[in-house]
């Protein structure tokens, strides 16, 4: 198997093969999200645009979609778009691939999907997982994505930590302005708002679904009559 | 059962089924159809559209791009106000009752403000867009010209509030879209209601 | 208005008689046996979902963009912008997944009822087709959302047919028309999935449909209707497919639907089975993902791929088996030997090959999906272990058995001990 693999991915050997998650094997904390929870989810959204989007977009995510969080069309334009964008406009952040590339060695990736692809528990842990590392280039490294290009950017928040991977010990090195839980709120309802903004559609999707179910239900009593009807005949 | 009894339970039973299933088949239809709507992305690129009038000079013609057409706002002088209501017996539809313009643009000088015109320029005949003639213009567009546009594709006029002169083949005035004064120097082309 | 019905009928029918006598010919006097079962839905519902596929696939492709720089970004926009576009996507992707499931039933009610026995050979032969044809529909669109995973399974599939020999390097450029997947890769898939082999699979089914029809439907005892007629010459135990088997299609049609809906409305994901977790990442040329699988119903030929060791460092001998486990397919009529059909009258040899055959698929589907070090490593070292994964082992032993169930059906179908078919359908 492994020559296998090796075999038919010759071509891209020779291709810096980056972190991609490597997983690491860290056990993922659950994220305790509820997509129903606005207050949560624009708890998340500040937090987003507020940190994230230094770095980060959501390109394929409408800011006049964060309505349906409970938030109005003013609200939107005043407090979270920095730019000259409209509200029409998709989340996309300033600096480009290029730039990022030559900062952090690789283009910070969009997350418009990244609740979907990395799912909420990995964002939950990683996002509580950076520590100091004076091996990297950044300073800093994670717990659950090791060597991850990406310097942890809610340190203000969550103050220092020192990690020992061969352990698995945590130790605070500096405090930040949110205790513990604090961060842990934050980090959820961050966690919340990617994965709502990965799929805006699902709390509808469902509440169709029902409907659709119950059609179905209906249709099918009377298509079973008739069957029933018909198959009288056949002795 | 007789013959019969049955006969009219099953065509219930179909009718019922029919009924059910073609309303379950309606539903199923409505994504695919609904997907012809426009997008988020081209509401989007569609939404209104800002000018700044303030720097205006008088007489100046600015254009502007909205949905895709070129919306006109003039900045009209004394005379060209003047001029419309000289050339009111000239015109097809003088009183706009036919043309389309919001309630609030359907008075003589076809505006919110008389100073500012704004109005699509798109010619009601075959959707070619007009230019602006003044009144310098009279040795190509005749003595009488009192200014106005001009569409060079099948000849129609238009006064300075987009009302289509007599014997064109434009047959309604220019429409105007809906607009509103976001503040005393601007004006929001497409939208007006405040606040949305 | 039923006057005015029947004389518009008439009217047409006097002009075009063909319609009507086609509609006479294969369904209101199409005499199906009575006795079908549960396992005799999944035909009608393949046609079914091949109509879902065709009419969401047709609207997708009104707002989806063949261009790798633009495809990740138009299923997003797809699935935020278009109205109603995620309902036609999920429809669609889930509708890939629901026609395997449909299909793989279908098939496997031939196997249990013999149903490709003579006469019905070509009716089997069509469907092998039909399979493979599917297989390539499926292969093709799953690039087309230009994920991480698209990407890197058409890496794999294309850099196979570059393992065989002398051509093969020169065949996986000119499949991919680049030197890795690429732009023109995508533009070319596009085209073989919205047009090329929809047509093929049209023509296909409708071969398939005519060549049952002419021989006649098996049913769950394997017995042949047409030998104890009425005196109108209508099969005794047959019955009109319309209305009979319409309504009762219809019926099966709304619980099958009611499954879709669940899975598209509560779960389009299906736990990564359906839409794979790392096929939202956009592709990326540069990073292969940790660990590549395919969807889920490629997954049995891909362990069989995997398992197969290389010969002489050429990976071709694995390509050939899973290849030729397709392959085989095609020969099933010829293998079974056995006097009837049925597997109700067969004995415990079929019975029991049948089993272990489900069984190997079943694992060899699910090893697919996992990577070589799902169930650990032996802890042992011998000469022969050329791998220590165990799951490569299973693998293995399944690859040797998926084979085994079909070149020993000629000796085990011919000395089971069968049980005395019945006269009539039970």
């Amino acid at each position: 198997m492994k020559r296998l693999l090796r075999f038919l991915l010759l071509p891209l050997l020779f291709a810096p093969l980056l972190a991609w998650g490597a997983g690491g094997g860290y056990r993922l904390d659950r994220a305790p999200i509820d997509p129903n929870d606005l207050v949560s989810l624009q708890s998340g959204a500040r937090t987003f645009v507020n940190y994230c989007m230094n770095c980060h977009g959501a390109q394929y995510m409408r800011y006049n979609r964060l309505t349906e969080i409970g938030l109005t069309e003013a609200q939107i334009r005043d407090n979270f778009i920095f730019t000259g964008d409209k509200v029409g406009d998709t989340m996309k952040v300033a600096m480009t691939a290029k730039d990022g590339k030559a900062w952090f060695g690789v283009p910070p990736p969009d997350l418009s999907v990244i609740g979907r692809s990395r799912g909420a528990d990995w964002l939950y842990t990683y996002m509580r997982t950076f520590y100091r590392d004076p091996k990297t280039a950044t300073g800093w490294n994670n717990a659950a994505f090791p060597n991850v290009a990406m310097p942890h950017a809610l340190w203000t928040l969550q103050g220092e930590r020192g990690y020992d991977p061969a352990k698995g010990e945590w130790k605070q090195l500096t405090a930040g302005s949110l205790s513990p839980v604090q961060y842990d709120a934050l980090s959820r309802d961050l966690v919340n708002f990617l994965v709502y903004v990965g799929e805006p559609v699902a709390g509808k999707r469902k509440s169709i679904g029902i409907i659709v179910l119950f059609v179905l239900g209906i249709l099918f009593i009377f298509a079973y009559a008739l069957k029933k009807e018909y198959w009288k005949d056949v002795k | 059962m007789s013959e019969a009894k049955m006969d009219k339970t099953r065509r219930n039973l179909i009718a019922a089924t029919a009924a059910v299933g073609a309303a379950a088949g309606a539903g199923a239809a409505i994504p695919f159809v609904w997907s012809w709507w426009p997008s988020e992305r081209a509401k989007a690129a569609g939404a209104p559209v800002e000018v700044d009038v303030s720097r205006m000079e008088p007489g100046e013609l600015k254009i502007v791009e909205w949905r895709g057409k070129p919306v006109w706002v003039v900045r009209r002088t004394k005379e060209m106000l003047d001029s419309l209501k000289a050339v009111t017996a000239g015109l097809t539809d003088p009183t706009s009752s036919a043309s389309a313009q919001p309630e609030y643009a359907k008075n003589e000088t076809r505006a919110l403000k008389p100073e500012y015109m704004v109005m699509e320029g798109v010619c009601t005949h075959l959707g070619c867009s007009p230019q602006m003639k003044g009144v310098d213009a009279r040795a190509e567009m005749g003595a009488d010209w009192a200014g106005g546009f001009y569409c060079a594709c099948h000849g129609s006029r238009f006064d300075y509030a987009g009302r289509v002169f007599k014997g064109a083949p434009a047959p309604l005035n220019l429409p105007v879209p809906p607009h509103i004064y976001v503040s005393e120097g601007t004006i929001l082309i497409g939208e007006d209601k405040k606040g949305a | 208005m039923n006057r005015l019905l029947t004389a518009a009928w008439d009217w047409f029918d006097a002009r075009m008689p063909t319609v009507g006598e086609e509609w006479r010919k294969h369904a209101s006097e199409y005499y199906a046996p009575k006795n079908f079962n549960f396992w005799y839905y999944f035909g009608a519902l393949s046609i079914l979902v091949l109509v879902i596929q065709i009419v969401s696939g047709i609207f997708l492709t009104m707002h989806y963009k063949p261009d790798a720089g633009l495809a990740f970004g138009s299923v997003e926009y797809i699935m935020r912008d278009v109205p109603g576009g995620w309902l036609i996507r999920y429809i669609h992707s889930t509708g890939a997944s629901a026609f395997f499931a449909v299909v793989y039933l279908h098939m496997f009610r031939a196997m249990l009822y013999g149903s490709y026995q003579q006469p019905r050979e070509l009716v089997w032969i069509f469907g092998v087709l039909i399979y493979l044809t599917l297989m390539g529909e499926a292969f093709f669109g799953y690039l087309l959302p230009w994920g991480q995973m698209s990407y890197w399974g058409a890496q794999v599939i294309v850099n196979l047919f570059g393992t065989i020999p002398f051509i093969g390097p020169d065949l996986a450029i000119w499949i991919r028309g680049d030197y890795v997947v690429g732009d023109a890769t995508l533009n070319r898939f596009f085209a073989l999935h919205v047009i090329a082999l929809p047509l093929a699979l049209l023509g296909l089914i409708a071969a398939h449909i005519l060549a049952l029809h002419d021989v006649g439907s098996n049913n769950p005892d394997g017995i042949d209707i047409k030998k104890k007629k009425d005196a109108n010459g209508h099969p005794l135990d047959g019955v009109p497919f319309h209305p009979y088997y319409t309504v009762k299609d219809i019926a099966g049609a709304v619980v099958f639907l009611a499954v879709f809906c669940a899975i598209l409305f509560f779960a389009p994901e299906m736990g990564g089975y359906f839409l794979e977790y790392n096929n939202f990442i956009p592709a990326d040329p540069l990073k292969t993902p940790e660990h590549i699988a395919p969807v889920w119903y490629f997954t049995p030929y891909y362990s069989i791929l995997r398992a197969v060791p290389p010969l002489f460092n050429s990976q071709f001998p694995g390509v050939m088996a899973m290849g030729l486990a397709t392959m085989i397919l095609f020969f099933l009529p010829w293998l079974d030997r056995s006097p009837v059909r049925s597997i109700r009258y067969r004995g415990v040899y079929y019975k029991s090959a049948l089993a272990t055959f489900v069984v190997v698929f079943l694992v060899l589907g699910y090893l697919g999906v996992k990577p070589t070090t799902v169930w650990g490593q032996f802890g042992f070292d011998a000469f022969f272990l050329d791998t220590k994964d165990i799951a490569t082992w299973v693998a293995r032993l399944c690859t040797i058995l998926y084979f085994a169930f079909f070149l020993l059906m000629p000796w085990y179908t011919a000395i089971d001990k069968c049980k005395p078919e019945p006269e009539r359908v039970t």
